[in-house]
């Protein structure tokens, strides 16, 4: 216990130099330039949260009956997730639209975005085990192919859906061939600059991207030749059903498309693990020189698992440019690079469950979080909550980044993390 | 079977191994031994494709009359096309995967071929379905082999050193080999395990693979070789039959000199 | 090449190669911080970017805060400065290698990697949410210099900020080479970067050297963003991206694990990125940072003065 509360001490301490300065002080944009302000209390609470947070540790650590209570509850909680889980969550993702909502049906397009591409990045991280940290410029090869096709050429979006992904994987492979070979670690870094590359081209590029205008107008999909659209000619959905036009119907619609892009991910994912080349991805991942011993091509198995995850993010970016008619690159900064890898970990790295249940409640949890939030400051006309609602893209990205670095002291091998065997013998 | 030919292997100054030349002959198990830095593994890490020698040559000849320089070869292709496997002195197993998935990641060429290099199996089509049977049922005669077909589903990483051992002895033989190359197989076994192990590596010889292999333990070297090679300084000091080379008054010299802590 | 109208091409030159140099010496003090870290632990310190940008904050605050306390001698404000945004960005560096890192030795490959990122994108929005995301200008503590080569209608300036930085930056180095070279901790440093298994067997406290890594690396790369902040004269809490990427392509570039490759590396990367503002064009100026470190990553990975690694089987 004295010792407990002589390290929370510290730490406090510590938390003192690092807290007084940053936020016990703030840089204010005043207008004859910048202002110290002092802010103590929230540097205060934030040393007080500290000590605090640190006592409790060492209390959590050293209670007792530790060891049996945690290798129980790490036992049973995968298996019985696995079997009923997904099955629930699946069935509520089908009959979702049925609320007839269009809030909850936009914000369930937004998560399954994200759980596409985590599943995509899985592919490359979780199973593969090779770090991309831009992943986003897949997206964005993937979203730009569809809007320019569809500009030029008027291509319509179910001919370029495999086109953007066949040009994010071609993509995947010229990057990935030359850095394939290197250790890990540069690969990564290798990414990020790819991706930044990407963005700065994309912004600089006018004559062919529009630049930071991005592409307006992209054309919608359709279905099966029929046109979601508000007039009532034969070649629309609404007046070939004979039922009323509504734009709930193309929201539904777009929905249902992501829906199934993402199960097509999951689909192929979980078919190619129990397949050779899945099997070698994740013995890459465990080892890469046991790998090359047993006469695996080292660098063509990287770049396949780099190409496919880039293929599905290509996919899915051309389902962005289609659904949102708009795109720029504002939409692809890193920042959404991280968000994509902090599903990842967070789901355990490989578990295709864990990658839906970390969308589900980062993306879609958060955006309610900020609807209600803003909601409710509207209606109290309290301007903390809207200033917190407005500043809560900030918090998520901090939140993420904490997520991931607990995760690692924690449980490396994710939330979710028992891994089913791609063969049984019998 | 197995032909180095004044090999040279340098790290910046200094000299690992110096013009070694020696043979492993087909249906032989040949040791190579030597004192503490003598340079056996950097011989190995030569054969097996891990490094690049600085000069000299090794080639390999299969039994169907087929030749391979491998020097020069990529480091895949020496196991896939040369068909040399080899283990590591500290085990390196898939330890995630399961048993069983260490087995089939080692026939990795041979079921990808099967699936059609991979489409042709994301959609079901092929006969992969069979080529996979064919592969887990190869698994079961090695798991057989070495005992462990009840931990066949078990992650790799749960079992007891000696067993990680065999198993990585049978993974390395799932690649269908000629020539089985060894890093101190018998390094942490009891001498109930390393007897166990003798009789494997026996057995596989007798299958028709030929075995080299470094070994610390002079027990197992002199007991299961057939022909010896050893190294100081990175210099071939002797070369025979174990008891040749057991008598050979350099071999003496060498591990006298150094008796205490090689 | 564009030639500027009227302007004499060697004078236009050398103003370039003064600015360029100028630049390469705070990525070079960056890189040294990328450079130890990975001589010592082998992993690629993500965050050390956003301690540079953390670093150019403290320094700002501090600036402000001893102008406000009626302390405006300009050389002995920065003085303080230094020693004030140095030491707390040390403490930031510590806390990052002792609460993301450290637990992690031994664990899985990538778990490093992803907690280096985790507290990149920590230190990014901790300090958006703290400070604000609007940009941050300062006016110039230096303003003038010398005129170099003045032919009446061009001259070569150098300004004392220039000579600032570059002095600076020559005694930071000094300061620190003689630690890493003559000093105890400098030997555990090195021995640790030889074979860190071995020199904790010989009786080296290695958590404490590596500690003490991450707080020179710190200290360096606020130096680095305090001479930032004095030379652009604004910043934002996105700063650490760009020049943590260039930081590290100096690294890689001077032979990651070499110091005084970090350094030329450093300068290499700054005379890129001014030469090409200066001669192609400028929008695609950190492109080319980007792309010198693909290109040296895929034909010369070992970079100028790097030694080759041998791979352990």
């Amino acid at each position: 216990m004295m010792a407990a509360l002589r390290d929370a001490f510290l730490s406090a301490v510590i938390a003192l130099g690092l807290f007084v300065p940053m936020v016990g002080l703030v840089l204010d944009n005043g207008d004859r330039g910048l202002v110290l302000r002092g802010r103590p209390i929230a540097a205060a609470v934030l040393v007080g949260l500290v000590f605090v947070g640190r006592l409790v540790m060492h209390l959590w650590a050293d209670r007792p009956g530790k060891e049996a209570r945690t290798i129980r509850a790490s036992k049973i909680v995968p298996k019985a997730a696995n079997r009923f889980v997904a099955p629930i969550l699946l069935a509520a993702a089908v009959l979702l639209p049925l609320t007839g909502s269009r809030y909850y049906v936009d914000l369930g397009t937004l998560v399954l975005t994200y759980v596409m591409l985590g599943w995509g990045l899985n592919i490359v991280v979780g199973l593969a085990g090779l770090l991309d940290l831009g992943y986003v410029a897949f997206y964005a090869v993937g979203a730009y192919s569809y809007a320019l096709l569809a500009e030029h050429f008027g291509l319509g979006f179910w001919i370029c859906l495999p086109l953007a992904g066949i040009m994010a994987a071609f993509w995947g492979v010229l990057l990935g061939f030359p850095v394939l070979r290197l250790r890990g670690d540069y690969l990564a870094i290798v990414t990020l600059a790819f991706g930044e590359i990407i963005r700065v081209l994309l912004i600089n590029w006018v004559s062919l991207t529009h630049g930071p205008n991005g592409i307006t107008d992209i054309p919608r999909p359709t279905l099966f030749g029929l046109r979601f659209s508000m007039d009532d000619g034969d070649d629309t959905v609404a007046g070939f059903f004979g039922i009323e036009a509504e734009t709930i119907h193309r929201v539904i619609f777009l929905y249902y498309l992501i829906l199934a892009l993402a199960l097509l991910t999951n689909w192929v994912t979980l078919r190619l693990r129990r397949l050779p080349l899945g099997r070698a991805w994740e013995a890459l991942r465990e080892d890469e020189i046991a790998c090359r011993s047993l006469g695996i091509n080292v660098t063509t198995t990287k770049l396949t698992a780099f190409a496919t995850g880039a293929m599905f993010a290509g996919f899915a970016g051309a389902f962005f440019a289609t659904r949102q008619a708009f795109i720029s690159p504002e939409s692809f900064t890193f920042i959404e690079s991280a968000t994509v890898l902090a599903i990842v970990v967070l789901g355990g790295l490989g578990s295709q469950l864990g990658v839906a249940l970390a969308a589900l409640v980062m993306v879609g949890g958060l955006e309610m979080l900020r609807d209600l939030l803003s909601t409710v400051g509207e209606q109290m006309g309290s301007e903390w909550f809207s200033g917190l609602a407005g500043d809560l893209p900030t918090y998520r990205m901090l939140i993420f980044g904490l997520a991931l670095v607990v995760m690692m002291v924690l449980r490396p091998r994710g939330l979710v993390s028992g891994r089913t065997a791609t063969a049984e013998m019998r | 079977m197995l032909s180095v030919t004044n090999l040279t292997m340098r790290f910046g100054g200094l000299t690992a191994v110096d013009d070694l030349t020696f043979q492993a002959r087909a249906g032989e198990v040949t040791a190579v031994i030597g004192p503490n830095g003598a340079g056996k593994t950097t011989v190995f890490n030569c054969v097996t494709g891990f490094y690049r020698p600085s000069s000299g040559t090794i080639e390999v000849a299969h039994a169907d009359g087929s030749r391979f320089r491998l020097e020069r070869m990529a480091g895949h292709l020496i196991a896939s096309r040369g068909k040399i496997a080899r283990t590591f002195q500290n085990i390196r197993l898939f330890a995630g995967m399961t048993v069983l998935e260490n087995l089939l990641v080692a026939q990795h060429n041979a079921l990808m071929a099967a699936t059609g290099f991979g489409v042709m199996a994301v959609l079901g089509l092929g006969g992969y379905r069979a080529a996979e049977q064919a592969g887990i049922e190869k698994a079961r005669y090695w798991l057989e082999r070495i005992g462990l077909v009840d931990r066949a589903n078990d992650p790799a990483g749960s079992l007891p050193y000696g067993a990680q051992r065999r198993l990585e002895i049978a993974r390395a033989m799932c690649i269908d080999p000629e020539l089985l190359c060894l890093d101190e197989p018998a390094a942490g076994l009891n001498p109930r395990e390393s007897e166990a192990l003798n009789q494997l590596l026996l057995g596989i010889r007798d299958g028709g693979c030929s075995l080299l292999l470094i070994e610390h333990d002079m027990g197992v070297v002199m007991r299961i070789s057939d022909h010896i090679v050893v190294l100081d300084r990175g210099r071939k000091i002797s070369d025979g039959t174990p008891a040749e080379v057991r008598a050979d008054p350099a071999v003496i010299a060498a591990y006298l000199g150094e008796g205490e802590d090689a | 090449m564009t030639n500027v109208p009227g302007v004499p091409a060697l004078a236009y030159a050398l103003q370039q190669l003064i600015n360029g140099v100028t630049l390469g010496m705070i990525y070079g003090l960056i890189a040294v911080g990328y450079t130890m870290v990975y001589g010592i632990i082998g992993m690629i310190n993500f965050a050390h970017g956003d301690i540079f940008m953390v670093g150019s904050f403290l320094s700002l605050i501090a600036l402000l805060g001893l102008a406000s306390l009626g302390i405006t001698a300009v050389p002995l404000a920065l003085a303080l400065t230094l020693i004030f945004a140095a030491g707390l960005a040390a403490l930031y560096g510590w806390t990052v290698e002792r609460v993301a890192y450290r637990p992690l030795r031994g664990s899985f490959r990538l778990a490093p990697l992803i907690s280096a990122i985790g507290m990149s994108i920590v230190l990014q929005n901790f300090v958006q949410v703290g400070q604000g995301a609007r940009v941050k200008p300062m006016e110039a503590l230096l303003p003038g210099g010398i005129a170099l080569m003045d032919d009446g209608n061009f001259a070569v300036q150098l300004s004392w900020m220039q000579i600032a930085i570059v002095v600076t930056t020559l005694v930071v180095l000094a300061v620190f080479t003689w630690l890493v070279t003559k000093t105890p901790l400098g030997r555990s440093m090195r021995a640790c970067e030889q074979d860190l298994k071995m020199a904790g067997l010989m009786g080296i406290d290695t958590d404490r050297t590596i500690s003490l890594t991450f707080v020179i690396g710190a200290a360096l790369a606020a130096v680095a963003g305090l001479l930032f902040l004095l030379y652009y004269g604004v910043i934002d809490f996105f700063i650490g991206f760009l020049a943590g990427v260039k930081a590290f392509t100096a690294a890689v570039l001077g032979g990651i694990g070499s110091l005084p490759g970090a350094v030329l590396g450093g300068l290499l990367i700054g005379l890129i990125e001014v030469g090409w503002s200066a001669f192609l064009p400028v929008e695609y100026k950190d492109v080319a940072a980007f792309s010198v470190l693909i290109l040296v990553l895929i034909f010369r990975p070992n970079g100028i003065m790097g030694r080759a690694e041998v791979e352990k089987v």
